[in-house]
């Protein structure tokens, strides 16, 4: 009896796998390693068997493909005028959300968090209304202050930085948020002792948050780093969707827009398995990069004498 | 004695709540501004002075969405897919992720590497060999391919073991093999029950996920009549003649059950999805 049971103890693990398994090979490895077969092959018209390129496809993206490097500029610029800038609003963002004399903390958690919950389409339709050229809000007010219309949409110099504020709009509130949940778990007896060291606000916040909050700060930033490379749906919906290919001069043109596009057009894919590649490599060593700085500045504070 | 400490802390107080108040003006300005322009003519759009407040067009623009675009069938996509994913993932992250914490057995550690593998994949490296494999399966404008493939999520699996192994006692699963259940009675009667605060976070993480999806909807449902609401905004869009004020109302379907949902249970959202990330 008790042999029975024990030996179902040692299947059952196994059993309830199989449908992990299954679909972790069917959608994930085998879509992986195709991928990768598909980005060292030249794809045929017809009935014409796929041929092996060896290095052709990455060797064209990142010598030759204009589009390429157009969407890595624009990736580059987004994700740190759209996903990275918002650290730098959330954090005091959050520290005055933390204050004590603040109340109704809950309800501006909610009003926040809107942002984030809002599908990103709905969010483009309606950045593009508020900053339509002559009949939305933004424009009309910088009227009235005396200021020029922007063109935000069609100047190509003007564009990206428009995707950016959607994103900033977006993620400022979602970092605050999380900077806030870490704020929540500093001790207040570390405040207190610097207080009886005399030490002022801003003292305080560079020698104990700063340093109580780089586990979030690298976790946040990472998330960052993932979203802002990956970015698609806001470029895509607010320069003109597959009908523009990233708006005026490919300005929006993100890589994953790039990918996207690629992925249609039946004998490109394999330049766009390549690029896909190339983007994967991208945020992973961005992410390492991310990791080092955030173990260097552990260590550094690590090493300052205490507070006492 | 008047000292200045009060008096400065007061201004303090008071400059921290300008920029609250104003940060929390520009979160919800461009959310306001939908019902603005869903309750105005599409004409009123046009003016010189754009709209500021609620106008009295709701009901006209709520017929014509209805009499323009097929809402109801995007509505019905949206939800069928948003339910089906989130149903069908739970309960596969939940029987996963209760193995991985409450069994030791050998290949463990491998297959949580896998999922740890799965989870710093980016999603566009899946796009184009999905694509073709749901050509190749004739899945292409089925629900199928929104609920298949992130069936086993790794991100959920990882959040439900995690949660299970904290929120679930061993003991209580050992006294169950002492009372003579099987490990399949103990997993789905016992393990399943105790994990709900799990279910729950995994599961508003995975509508707002599956009803805010945007990239695959629109690469694997290109047909008309199986859009979702994000895709048949970006449609409508593309369109030569925009009405606004149904854009808009559209975009208040799109936005309106989510924004409910997360009014009421606001409070463990916000906890939850911190939950799941920042002590994950």
């Amino acid at each position: 009896m008790i042999r029975k049971k024990l030996k179902e103890k040692d299947v059952m693990p196994y059993v309830c796998l199989i449908p992990f398994m299954i679909l972790f090979l069917t959608f994930f490895l085998i879509p992986i390693i195709y991928s990768l077969v598909l980005s060292f092959q030249k794809l045929g018209r017809g009935s014409t068997p796929p041929e092996f390129a060896g290095l052709q496809n990455y060797a064209f993206i990142l010598t030759e493909d204009t589009y390429f490097w157009r969407s890595i500029s624009a990736t580059v610029f987004l994700l740190f005028m759209g996903t990275l800038l918002p650290h730098l609003f959330a954090f005091p963002l959050a520290i005055m959300l933390n204050n004590k004399s603040v109340k109704l903390k809950g309800v501006f958690k909610v009003l926040f968090f809107l942002p984030f919950m809002t599908n990103t389409v709905s969010a483009a339709l309606i950045f593009q209304q508020l900053f339509s050229l002559n009949y939305g809000v933004i424009n009309f007010l910088m009227g009235l202050m005396g200021l020029d219309k922007i063109n935000w949409q069609g100047d190509p110099n003007v564009a990206p930085l428009f995707v950016a504020i959607l994103v900033n709009w977006r993620y400022i509130g979602w970092n605050t948020i999380l900077y806030f949940a870490g704020l929540q778990g500093i001790p207040k007896a570390y405040y207190e002792a610097a207080d009886i060291d005399g030490a002022s606000t801003f003292e305080k916040h560079l020698s104990i948050t700063l340093p109580q909050l780089l586990p979030i700060i690298f976790f946040a930033v990472s998330l960052s780093i993932i979203t802002g490379l990956q970015l698609f749906d806001e470029p895509f919906i607010l320069s003109g969707q597959f009908a523009f290919m990233g708006g005026v001069k490919n300005s929006c043109l993100t890589v994953g827009y790039y990918i996207v596009w690629l992925a249609q057009k039946g004998l490109q894919q394999p330049r766009g398995a390549a690029v896909s590649w190339v983007l994967t490599l991208l945020i992973v060593s961005l992410t390492y990069i991310n990791w080092i700085i955030t173990r260097k500045l552990e260590g550094r504070t690590k090493e300052r004498p205490n507070a006492n | 004695m008047i000292s200045t400490k009060p008096l400065k802390n007061i201004f303090i107080t008071l400059i921290i709540y300008m920029v609250i108040i104003t940060a929390s003006f520009i979160f919800l300005f461009p959310l306001y501004y939908v019902a603005v322009i869903a309750t105005n003519t599409n004409s009123s759009v046009f003016a010189d002075v754009p709209p500021f407040s609620i106008g009295p067009n709701l009901v006209n623009n709520f017929l014509q969405l209805l009499h323009k675009v097929p809402i109801g069938i995007y509505f019905i996509n949206s939800t069928a897919i948003s339910v089906l994913s989130v149903a069908t993932k739970v309960f596969f992250c939940t029987l996963t992720g209760f193995v991985l914490a409450k069994y030791k057995f050998k290949g463990r550690n491998l297959i949580f590497g896998l999922i740890l593998f799965t989870l710093s994949t980016p999603k566009f490296l899946l796009l184009i060999p999905l694509f073709n494999m749901m050509i190749w399966l004739k899945w292409i404008n089925t629900y199928l391919p929104l609920i298949v493939p992130s069936m086993a999520d790794g991100l959920g699996i990882f959040l439900m073991t995690q949660i299970i192994e904290k929120s679930v006692p061993d003991a209580l699963l050992d006294s169950a093999r002492v009372d003579g259940f099987s490990e399949y009675q103990i997993a789905f009667r016992i393990g399943f029950p105790l994990a709900r605060p799990g279910i729950a976070v995994l599961g508003t993480v995975a509508f707002i996920a599956s009803w805010n999806d945007f990239m695959f909807a629109l690469v694997m449902l290109p047909s008309r009549h199986m859009h979702t609401i994000p895709v048949a905004i970006a449609s409508l869009m593309n369109t030569a003649e925009k009405d606004f004020s149904v854009m808009m109302m559209a975009t208040g379907v799109a936005i309106l059950p989510l924004i409910l949902v997360f009014l009421f249970f606001s409070r463990q959202i916000i906890s939850n999805l911190l939950a799941g990330s920042v002590k994950g």
